[in-house]
């Protein structure tokens, strides 16, 4: 009887312990694409602050947003805009979604480095990602059916993807990965491969060849490489990646967000290999007090 | 006192059986209010007999659960077809042919075999199996239904081999020497007698392998590379039932179709299993009446 009710004592204690843990801890959820950036951005903000703690969770852009609906977390990381469907249904649950850019990123479109082919259009990219290119050799590569990875539902950069080049749906026989990273290891692996990630996450990745994209036919090639073609938008598929709070930020969540867009924070963004703040999103983000 | 007591245990153990009764009830209770309402959108013989699922479709949503159920059914046939001869053969090894040393040691670490998580299974999946299966097929990637069907077997070997052993080991041992004095030897004894008077047990722990296989969820998400198109071959990657679920539940906004569909999935998923139960259950029944007469 003694135990059963040792082991009572324990759970309410521990449950105690795990909602205070709750109360003063920064909570950040959301897109696969930023957590490297804003764990490290979490962890430079900690040893300079100590007492704050800060927890950054992945899951994707949708589930970020949608844990910012429920009421889940503090900080959404999203690599896509939130869609009109959402900014409803937060509004219906009383939370105002407002939008911060933390960083750039080049959307890298990614190939084996055996691959002959190395350089894409964005309807290239369409055709294949749809489905209706399905041979390198139609591309003028060697003669082996294209293998898709891509991201699940889940993922900004999914979405972010679909409405920039697909326009349309992902094949059914894309295959579906669980983040950046395993897109990564896939397309090093698979000489007959292509995938889409963030840029962060082929700064130093050998073995691989980053591909250069133009806008359309007869434009210029950029890499997402390349910071000045990021930024100035030469390269057609770069993006904002943004954090969602609940209103106009205060307290702990206003001093985070005001690191990560300061001068050391936006290092921090550069050494991850993603690209400083375009001027555009700096006006952006000064509506909110940045 | 010592009745109160007794009768004090045997209320508990009342309530114990109750729980487990009720908590099915209750799961079976969530999961049917939670999924009809998709009916209200989808219609049943759509979401059943189509193959397209594409709830977030840029064009128009789909709900087809076909090739889903095929990817499911594909790695299970695929882990059980590796795992039931060599998990019986594993057994009957343990049971019948191995010196007591090294069963004493080869029992357990098989058994914990099963205590390995899922994630890491997967991972081998990734960067093991699946490269491996790719060099040997002549594949430009491994993540198709052949490594999820391997992955899961390493998963529901533990089951069968422990409870094949087990079995074998609880056929009375007059049978073993009856089978012996006829002049039978040890490999007839196993084959003909052991084995078939231990089959109801075997068939219970390849029943609950294939249990074990349906319903894991992280390794087939990580390795077999969750394409929702219809898998025609093994050598196709698959999508299978657990995984859809696992993969949109987290980011599918609350009470939408989208929402209690994946809902009337885990429904499928229940009934599947169930009906695997039953079928055990009936088998199981029957034999054991032909043993009594």
């Amino acid at each position: 009887m003694k135990f059963i009710v040792n082991i009572i004592l324990c759970f309410a204690l521990l449950c105690a312990w795990t909602q205070t843990g709750y109360a003063d801890m920064l909570q950040i959820k959301g897109s696969d694409t930023l957590i490297n950036l804003v764990q490290r951005l979490a962890e430079v903000y900690m040893e300079k602050n100590p007492g704050k703690f800060i927890a950054v969770t992945g899951g994707g852009s949708g589930t970020g947003i949608s844990a910012l609906i429920n009421g889940k977390c503090d900080i959404a990381d999203a690599s896509r805009g939130m869609k009109a469907k959402e900014v409803d249904q937060a509004a219906s649950r009383g939370v105002t979604a407002k939008r911060v850019v933390i960083a750039m990123d080049g959307l890298s479109v990614i190939v084996h480095p055996d691959n002959t082919v190395k350089k894409f259009t964005i309807d290239e990219l369409g055709k294949i990602f749809r489905g209706e290119v399905t041979n390198w050799s139609e591309l003028g590569g060697k003669d082996a059916s294209i293998t898709l990875y891509g991201r699940q539902s889940n993922s900004g950069t999914f979405v972010f993807f679909q409405e920039q080049v697909l326009k349309g749906d992902y094949s059914a026989k894309m295959n579906r990965m669980n983040g950046n990273a395993q897109i990564v290891e896939a397309v090093k692996n698979d000489s007959s491969g292509i995938g889409y990630v963030g840029v962060g996450y082929v700064k130093d990745a050998s073995g691989l060849t980053v591909a250069e994209v133009a806008a359309r036919a007869g434009a210029d090639y950029a890499s997402p490489l390349d910071k000045y073609d990021v930024k100035s938008g030469k390269y057609p598929i770069a993006r904002p990646l943004n954090q969602y709070v609940n209103g106009s930020p205060s307290g702990d969540v206003r001093a985070f967000i005001a690191f990560e867009l300061s001068a050391e924070g936006q290092n921090i963004v550069e050494e991850e290999g993603f690209f400083q703040i375009p001027d555009e999103y700096t006006e952006l983000n000064k509506k909110l007090g940045f | 006192m010592k009745i109160n007591k007794e009768k004090i245990i045997a209320g508990l153990f009342f309530v114990n059986g109750m729980i487990v009764v009720i908590s099915l009830a209750g799961i079976f209770i969530l999961l049917l209010t939670n999924s009809l309402p998709a009916f209200k959108d989808i219609k049943l013989t759509e979401f059943l007999f189509t193959a397209e699922w594409n709830p977030t479709s840029y064009v128009k949503e789909k709900y087809g659960i076909l090739s889903m159920v095929m990817s499911t059914f594909m790695v299970t046939l695929g882990a059980l077809l590796i795992a039931i001869p060599l998990g019986i053969g594993t057994a009957a090894y343990l049971s019948d042919v191995a010196s007591h040393r090294v069963r004493e040691t080869a029992k357990p670490i098989v058994e914990i075999l099963a205590g390995i998580p899922s994630v890491v299974i997967g991972f081998l999946g990734i960067v093991m199996v699946g490269p491996l299966i790719a060099r040997a097929a002549g594949l430009s990637n491994g993540l198709n239904a052949i490594n999820g069907s391997i992955l899961l077997a390493v998963m529901a070997l533990p089951t069968i081999v422990s409870l094949t052993e087990d079995a074998l080991g609880s056929v009375p041992k007059s049978y073993t020497e009856a089978s012996l004095a006829l002049g039978g030897n040890p490999w007839q004894t196993l084959i003909r007698v052991k084995i078939p008077a231990a089959s109801s047990g075997i068939l219970a722990a390849c029943m609950l392998g294939m249990g074990r296989a349906i319903g894991e969820t992280m390794t087939v998400l990580m390795a077999t590379g969750n394409a929702p198109a219809f898998p025609h071959k093994f050598t196709d990657s698959v999508r299978t039932l657990t995984a859809s679920i696992a993969i949109e539940l987290g980011e599918v906004p609350y009470f939408t179709t989208h929402y209690h569909a994946l809902f009337a999935i885990g429904l499928v998923l229940f009934i599947i299993t169930f009906i695997i139960n039953l079928i055990a259950d009936i088998v199981l029944h029957r034999y054991e009446q032909k043993v009594r007469m």
